[in-house]
């Protein structure tokens, strides 16, 4: 239980997650308007179009649907950023994190599966046909990127021989895990973007489907739906910092520094990359990740536990 | 104090979502009532100090609910679980079976002769004397049960898809690639 932040710091949690995903999403907003107007200087202001956007949501009349289930479709919504807030509880910013259980790893695993009850909660409620087929892409993207993710997982556990956040952490004061784990940490990264349906991954929400899984939800849903899942893919792709980039580790800086540029660094790779790649259907990655990612990461969690079985 | 709040906000809430699944007239509402009810109960495992099983709890049966979702929206009649329809059949049985259950285990409860605490709560992390558990005395159970699972899990796949080996590669297993209608992302 080292490293347990004071209550200040817990209740800032949602607010320091918040403005790294709206940095995130500015920074997406840039790339896309430049790569539509050429590099002129006026696409820098794009960095403000996720707050633009978020505004003008919030002013957004709500729209109802016939025969809808609300009371399940707003708990689907209201998950998203919620998961997303509790999986950030045990994530180090370089002080410590709100909280270093012994079980950390495994408490963040389980707070992103709830995405899997949100997204289809959220498909269900609005009593629509092409938004509940999001829902069950999501679903099925789940079942494909899940196990992978969950050996990633265990792999950076393993090396770290602790489930617990700060332990992996300690572990990599000499050698970062991503150097003897990179199977592990390109399968996490490639998850952490799935389960944030966003980028390459962002099939059920597609546009084949109008929209799918929000298809129907404006003004403060949407914004919570939309916003969630930034908030998500920011914790996830920040959480690839203490599992393999030795989170605040590092020369000279001081240990946030360190966390905030690897952080940075990471979400900037991800939100560039994803131009570069295709959609990625989901019953395409299914088999990928069957058949050859679940084989390459035992592969990699075997190495690093003969590796962790002599040391 | 504030563990009895927690013990008794999750129990009461284990229970009344539980008794809601019975309530409820729609599959999906059912189902994560059920869902809710778990997590409770996952919340209390926690409580009790083992903190790995409680959050391996929530996190499995987050999964297990929402595939069950779609199983129960899939498999159920009056065209599928999509409409409203009634979580219970056969009331008057089921009440009688219930009292009767519910009797037994409280009748059980009570008279078995329950043996008095040995020792202490060990120091060790409770995470590693389930791992040490099930990796030591309990293997051959665990291998058991591993190997039985998976051949379940197999065995109804085989059972419940409509496509075979012949369909996929033609009669004499020699098209490549296999003729699927939906073409997975390794190419085979």
């Amino acid at each position: 239980m080292a490293d347990t932040a004071p209550l200040g710091a817990v209740l800032a949690v949602p607010f320091a997650l918040a403005v790294l995903a709206t940095a995130a999403a500015g920074f997406d907003a840039v790339l896309s308007a430049r790569a539509e107007r050429g590099s002129g200087g006026r696409a820098l202001r794009e960095a403000a179009a996720p707050m633009r956007e978020s505004v003008r949501l919030l002013g957004q009349q709500r729209r109802r649907t016939n025969a809808a289930d609300p009371l399940l479709g707003r708990l689907g919504i209201a998950l998203v950023p919620v998961a997303a807030v509790l999986a950030a509880a045990v994530l180090p910013w370089g002080w410590g994190a709100a909280t270093d259980p012994a079980v950390g790893v495994v408490w963040f695993n389980a707070m992103e599966a709830l995405a899997w009850a949100a997204v289809w909660l959220a498909g269900w409620g609005p009593n629509s046909a092409l938004s509940l087929i999001g829902g069950y892409r999501f679903l099925a993207q789940g079942l494909a990127y899940e196990l992978p993710h969950m050996f990633a997982l265990t792999t950076a556990a393993l090396g770290a021989e602790s489930l617990g956040v700060g332990d992996v952490v300690r572990a990599q004061q000499g050698l970062w895990f991503v150097v003897w784990m990179p199977v592990a940490f390109v399968v996490y990264l490639l998850s952490a973007m799935a389960m944030a349906f966003w980028g390459p991954f962002g099939q059920p929400l597609g546009r084949d489907l109008a929209g799918g899984a929000v298809l129907e939800y404006s003004g403060a849903d949407r914004l919570l739906l939309m916003g969630g899942r930034w908030l998500l893919f920011a914790v996830t792709a920040a959480f690839s910092v203490p599992l393999f980039l030795g989170g605040g580790n590092g020369p000279l800086l001081p240990p946030w520094l360190w966390t905030l540029l690897k952080t940075a660094a990471v979400l900037g790779l991800l939100v560039a990359g994803r131009r570069l790649v295709p959609a990625v259907r989901m019953e395409r990655y299914m088999e990928v990740a069957w058949m050859v990612l679940v084989p390459l990461t035992l592969l990699q969690a075997l190495a690093v536990a003969v590796v962790v079985r002599n040391r | 104090m504030l563990g009895d709040t927690v013990f008794w906000v999750l129990s009461v809430a284990a229970v009344v979502s539980g008794a809601m699944v019975f309530r409820f007239d729609s599959m999906p509402r059912a189902t994560y009532a059920l869902l809710l009810s778990l997590l409770c109960v996952g919340g209390l495992v926690i409580q009790l100090g083992l903190d790995y099983l409680g959050v391996v709890v929530i996190l499995m049966m987050t999964i297990e609910m929402a595939i069950m979702a779609v199983f129960m929206v899939m498999f159920m009649m009056n065209p599928a679980g999509l409409m409203p329809m009634s979580m219970v059949h056969n009331t008057k049985g089921a009440a009688a079976v219930c009292a009767g259950v519910f009797a037994a285990l409280a009748v059980g409860i009570l008279l078995a002769p329950w043996p008095g605490r040995a020792g202490t709560m060990p120091d060790a992390d409770p995470t590693k004397a389930l791992g040490l558990a099930l990796m030591g005395p309990q293997m051959l159970t665990m291998m058991t049960l591993g190997v039985t699972l998976f051949a379940t899990i197999v065995s109804t796949v085989v059972l419940a898809t409509r496509r075979g080996r012949y369909d996929r590669f033609g009669d004499d297993l020699r098209t490549r690639p296999a003729d699927d209608p939906v073409r997975g992302g390794v190419g085979r």
